[in-house]
């Protein structure tokens, strides 16, 4: 996942590049008007490669089995078959998708609200106070947000196991609420978009520290709480190792592991199975249930997104 | 909020807290603090810990470490990895940098932001949904591209996840699903580079390809090895596209491929929880020394 930047400074790029500029003078070259076409094909061709798989999986759920082969691959197969590919998604050892779909809602949304109560002041503390250790800490985190957070299942594994937390649900979120990019993201937003002097008038108009933080940085933390929020719904909710390894119970499933196990029950995939099986149609239909979220977050976020992404840097 | 100092106590109050400094930061980071400990640092001390002793909990020297590359898995496990790794990231500077250029460069808004828009979609399946996905795509039987697969001279899904074509199809769903997200910042960091740097090279006759080469390209920099460094780190954590892989090939394809899934079987299958400690210290060893190059040299963040 794409993570935030600062750009260079305009200011020192200018001088550096205008001697490039006064070389590129003597290579000129005319081109009246002549379209080539070729860039328009690039990104035709990588549109279809991006939207295809999309388009077809829609489509895929509202087949039978046999169109899936045998009809055109991007055709819509009908209302029926989607109503009856949804009963028997749903009927699959008694609602076992719909709970793991709340499985996963429930782990994202209390790592999302402790990873905001954590990380919001914690940004806030490294980017407009002064304490023993903010550097130390600031270093930190910028190292640990760098490493993938799948480096740490395995060790995690042998952390809750000697705690006793293996299938509990906690044994996921609390590590899903360990989030130092969005620390990184909260501690770029406020040292860029609250000036210290706005923090001193109000600590001379006789704010506490935590009254400054509640009254002047939390109100104008909003972008920055959307921001942090939608990385940490995405990782989360897209996450697969870490509850593979922590939550061997069927039941506490997320949705993404749930799907592995659906996946083992398509004979296509898995010619052993045996009359617990599911239809390809039916784990089309499982895959689209369990992206929806994340969808429609995405759907709603790219613009807000790009500019949080942006977040500390130059103006546009 | 006015900034009035009418209130002499407030101000007494403030000097006397200088004399603290640190104490409210204390108090905003504590809870970071906690979790930074709990959940970085005991479980990378833990395996240590346990990647240096025995079952027994005797010490063990380097044992695990050589039981683990002396594993008839570990060897072809890095190959895999390294080369998975050297696909993904030339495909992934090439590809954005390219595309993000390409975009940049359209006349038209609309459909350069559709385009954009279209390109990141797939960034919602990550996980084991692309995984999903990919394995339709990819069976001749059911794909919308069968021609394609076809084409190619694959007419069974066993053929197309042979174990030689398997770095290019990991490469394929990884840049499907993070590739879009890539392009969009990359686009948001060549709209901050100045247009009058590039009207200036426009009037002194520079073609696309020059402004692109030497303007575009060298002011990304920055950005592009903050991208490799990030799927670098990522892509030695390869695990769920082989697993899943696996179960849906009845493992012909993609078991014990990857570092991590290595360090799962000996944890899970074999029982060997020191050596698959030993696994992980590797990769964290890894991920640790590519961040901290990353975060000393490179100059990307300022942490003043």
């Amino acid at each position: 996942m794409p993570t935030d930047f600062r750009s260079p400074e305009p200011s020192a790029s200018a001088p550096a590049t205008a001697p490039v500029v006064t070389r590129l003078a003597r290579s000129r070259r005319a081109r009246p008007g002549l379209k080539n076409p070729l860039p328009a094909f690039v990104l035709l061709l990588f549109a279809v490669f991006f939207v295809l798989p999309v388009v077809w999986l829609l489509l895929a759920a509202t087949k039978t089995d046999d169109q899936l082969v045998h009809a055109n691959p991007l055709s819509f197969g009908s209302w029926h078959a989607l109503r009856a590919n949804w009963d028997a998604l749903t009927g699959y050892q008694g609602d076992t998708v719909m709970l793991w779909l709340r499985n996963s809602a429930l782990y994202t949304f209390l790592a999302l609200v402790m990873t905001l109560v954590v990380v919001i002041p914690a940004g806030y503390a490294l980017a407009l106070t002064e304490f023993r250790g903010r550097h130390t800490l600031l270093v930190a985190t910028l190292v640990v947000m760098l490493m993938p957070s799948a480096t740490l299942v395995v060790p995690l594994f042998l952390e809750m196991n000697a705690v006793h937390l293996i299938g509990s649900m906690w044994s996921v979120i609390l590590p899903y609420s360990f989030y130092p990019f969005g620390v990184y993201l909260a501690y770029i937003y406020f040292s860029t978009a609250i000036p210290r002097c706005l923090l001193e008038a109000a600590r001379l108009d006789g704010c506490s520290e935590f009254g400054a933080f509640r009254r002047v940085a939390l109100p104008l933390a909003t972008p920055v709480v959307a921001l942090v929020g939608f990385f940490s719904l995405v990782a989360n909710w897209t996450n697969y190792f870490l509850p593979y390894v922590l939550l061997p119970q069927d039941d506490q499933f997320p949705v993404q592991v749930g799907l592995g196990t659906l996946l083992d029950a398509v004979p296509q995939f898995n010619p052993t199975v045996g009359t617990l099986s599911v239809e390809r149609p039916e784990l089309a239909l499982a895959t689209l249930l369990a992206i929806t979220p994340v969808l429609v977050v995405f759907l709603f976020s790219q613009r807000f997104l790009v500019a949080g992404m942006l977040a500390g840097a130059t103006k546009d | 909020m006015s900034i009035s100092a009418r209130n002499r106590a407030g101000s007494e109050r403030t000097t006397r807290r200088a004399l603290w400094p640190g104490r409210a930061g204390h108090g905003f980071v504590a809870l970071y603090v906690v979790l930074l400990i709990a959940f970085g640092v005991v479980p990378t001390i833990y395996a240590i810990y346990f990647a240096f002793t025995t079952a027994g909990d005797t010490f063990a020297g380097f044992s695990n470490f050589t039981d683990a590359g002396g594993d008839f898995r570990f060897l072809p496990a890095v190959g895999h990895v390294a080369l998975y790794l050297v696909c993904w990231l030339v495909s992934l500077v090439v590809f954005v940098v390219g595309l993000a250029l390409l975009l940049h460069r359209l006349a038209s808004r609309g459909v350069s932001k559709t385009l954009r828009f279209l390109f990141y979609i797939p960034g919602a399946l990550a996980g084991a949904a692309s995984v999903m996905v990919w394995l339709f795509v990819l069976d001749p039987t059911v794909s919308p591209v069968a021609f394609l697969l076809k084409a190619l001279g694959f007419t069974t899904f066993d053929q197309v996840v042979a174990p030689g074509g398997l770095p290019i199809l990991f490469t394929l769903i990884a840049f499907w699903t993070g590739a879009g997200g890539w392009i969009l910042v990359m686009y948001g960091a060549l709209n901050n580079i100045s247009p009058d740097i590039l009207e200036a090279a426009r009037i002194d006759g520079a073609g696309p390809w020059q402004i692109a080469r030497r303007i575009q390209i060298p002011m990304l920099r920055k950005w592009i090895v903050y991208m490799c460094i990030l799927a670098f780190a990522g892509g030695t954590q390869l695990f769920v596209e082989p697993e899943l892989l696996s179960q849906a090939s009845n493992g012909v394809a993609g078991r014990d491929y990857s570092l991590n899934q290595l360090s799962y079987d000996f944890a899970f299958q074999n029982n060997n929880v020191n050596t698959a400690a030993a696994v992980s210290v590797e990769l964290l060893l890894l991920g640790l020394v590519a961040a901290a190059v990353f975060v000393a040299r490179s100059g990307f963040f300022d942490a003043d």
